[in-house]
């Protein structure tokens, strides 16, 4: 088995995943989904941890400045996208993960990033 | 760097020892060659592990150079190889704690398994589709899959798989090392994927055979490559009966390959017009020509399709002046359609000039020149062009360049022949000879050119 993180990707614009366009229906549709997905990964054993993310408005890079480390307001790439939120998943190979990606996919309507753990990590208890 | 050896050397090991000395290296480099694809595609199923599978087998081959040169070679290299490299494997693997435990594995699975000692039975070519499979995953870039595929499959060296994608070899080196850590890494696993994830993989590994068969028809001392070709062909359509470019890629290989024995003299390219016709082989033409009107009847036409039904009219004529050079210009019209690249507009433009005359064709190669120009049967369609035009000092200067561009011994001395003549001899009419050269090689500068174009975007996203 290994290890996965699916990132959903959000636009800065709108903040979150549709969540602030969407009209009340379609949003409760979109929950809806959602948490019937979030049931499968759970009782299948996929599921490991999984949330939604503020808007990379509520980001903040810690980096290097000299000896100093030096705290930045915003996402770490100036860019249009930024993590919504993810789901670590495990799976029996790419294919397994990819097949859960698909599902997010349908239930979130918006592309998402599949990337394995490069070691497999802790699940808090 | 390895040159391929000289192409008149016939390949297999039944040459050993025509040269003392350096005839039988180059037997057991031929065997070697066979061999690779087949061992690394079982040792990658043993172990799981491309890197592993890559050294063992490579230690196999230094321990058989000097064993098969002094013994001679065994016969079944392929077994031989095999065996070796994964006992190399198993004495490795068991200094670490990891391979201890790997190694228990392997012995109970080894026990349950007769297909791993490299007989020519169906799990041993099923590995090497599962290896095809597990290169073309789309999880992997296209120019990453096709280059691992010719490494792991083909046995070409890392500077013959940058040769083959017009690029630098240190580039290729990092495009393989890339793929197999994503393929570690992201657990991409060896397996022929199920169904439903079949038609998402068939393009690439479409592409990929085809570049296998090609590989194969462009070096002979490659050879083995063709047969590997048709075999992952056939082993294809048998998995994908419904998936019609499949069989428009099994029909393309089996007509080429039956003008084979047609193809070289002496080491140097024999052009369609000049092929002695009563040495192809009418079982294969039979073969394709049914294919293709499957293909007709089922109407879905597909590059690869096209490509087939093109040769198809090349091997329905008799004699080189019967061609129906109308049907095949039309077909080229399709497929250009399909795929608007210069190199299908070229082949394109070759057929025409054949209908309508050289001038015309002229005007339209002039017109793609610089988007080919490192393409070396660019220039030399040129150079025959000019030639046919009477413009002897254009002609010489164009096979001049395609000669320096050329890379395979049998296309040099093809273009040097073509350059002795222009001094010596009258003009003569030799447009359309390379139609039946330059076809085949179609998609893999398609391939190429694509390949370039991500490796361009790639880089640009890094910037």
């Amino acid at each position: 088995m290994s290890q996965y993180l699916l990132s959903v990707y959000g636009h800065r614009e709108s903040g979150e995943v549709d969540a602030t366009a969407a009209k009340p229906a379609e949003m409760q549709a979109y929950m809806g989904r959602v948490a019937a997905l979030e049931s499968e990964m759970d009782a299948s054993g996929a599921f490991v941890f999984g949330g939604r993310l503020h808007g990379a408005d509520a980001s903040t890079v810690v980096h290097k400045g000299g000896d100093d480390l030096v705290m930045t307001d915003g996402p770490f790439v100036e860019a249009k996208e930024h993590i919504a939120g993810f789901y670590i998943i495990e799976a029996d190979g790419l294919d397994a993960a990819l097949a859960w990606a698909g599902k997010v996919v349908d239930a979130i309507g918006h592309a998402i990033e599949v990337r394995p753990f490069a070691a497999t990590g802790h699940v808090p208890t | 760097m390895t040159q391929p050896p000289a192409p008149e050397v016939e390949p297999g090991p039944h040459r050993e020892g025509v040269e003392p000395g350096s005839g039988r290296v180059v037997g057991v480099e031929v065997a070697f060659r066979e061999v690779y694809g087949q061992a690394v595609a079982t040792l990658i199923r043993v172990f799981g592990d491309i890197t592993v599978a890559e050294d063992a087998v490579q230690d196999a081959f230094v321990i058989a150079t000097d064993r098969w040169s002094r013994e001679g070679i065994p016969p079944n290299p392929a077994g031989w190889i095999i065996t070796t490299a994964r006992n190399r494997a198993i004495d490795d693997l068991r200094r670490s704690a990891r391979g201890r435990e790997l190694h228990e594995q392997l012995a109970v699975e080894a026990s349950n398994d007769p297909g791993d000692d490299g007989q020519e039975s169906g799990p041993v070519s099923d590995d090497r589709l599962r290896l095809t499979f597990t290169c073309c995953h789309p999880a992997l870039r296209m120019e990453h899959q096709v280059a691992l595929t010719l490494r792991l499959l083909g046995g070409l060296s890392v500077e013959e798989v940058a040769r083959a994608f017009l690029v630098a070899e240190p580039a290729m080196a990092k495009r393989l090392v890339r793929a197999k850590f994503k393929i570690k890494a992201a657990d991409i696993r060896y397996r022929v994927p199920s169904d439903a994830d079949l038609p998402a993989r068939v393009r690439s590994v479409l592409a990929v055979l085809y570049l296998i068969y090609n590989t194969g028809r462009d070096d002979p001392a490659r050879a083995a490559l063709r047969q590997e070709g048709i075999r992952l062909a056939r082993a294809l359509v048998e998995l994908m009966p419904d998936e019609a470019e499949a069989w428009g890629l099994l029909a393309v290989i089996l007509l080429c390959e039956s003008r084979e024995a047609s193809r070289r003299h002496r080491g140097s390219v024999v052009l369609l017009r000049d092929q002695d016709r009563s040495t192809w082989n009418h079982g294969l033409i039979e073969e394709g020509h049914a294919i293709v009107r499957a293909c007709i009847r089922r109407d879905q036409p597909g590059p690869y399709q096209l490509q087939a039904a093109i040769q198809a009219v090349h091997c329905n004529a008799a004699r080189y002046d019967e061609t129906d050079w109308s049907q095949i210009v039309e077909l080229y019209d399709h497929l250009l359609a399909l795929m608007p690249t210069p190199m299908v507009a070229l082949n394109r433009a070759i057929a025409m000039g054949e209908v309508k005359g050289p001038s015309a064709a002229l005007e339209v190669i002039d017109a793609l020149a610089p988007q080919l120009d490192a393409y070396h049967l660019m220039h030399a369609a040129r150079g025959t062009l000019l030639r046919r035009l009477g413009h002897s000092d254009a002609a010489r200067d164009a096979f001049q360049r395609a000669a320096d561009l050329a890379v395979l011994d049998s296309d040099q001395r093809f273009l040097t022949e073509q350059l002795e003549e222009i001094n010596h001899l009258d003009p003569v009419d030799r447009i359309d000879r390379f139609a039946d050269h330059v076809t085949p090689t179609l998609l893999r500068v398609v391939t190429s050119e694509r390949c370039t174009g991500h490796l361009h975007a790639a880089w640009a996203d890094q910037r």
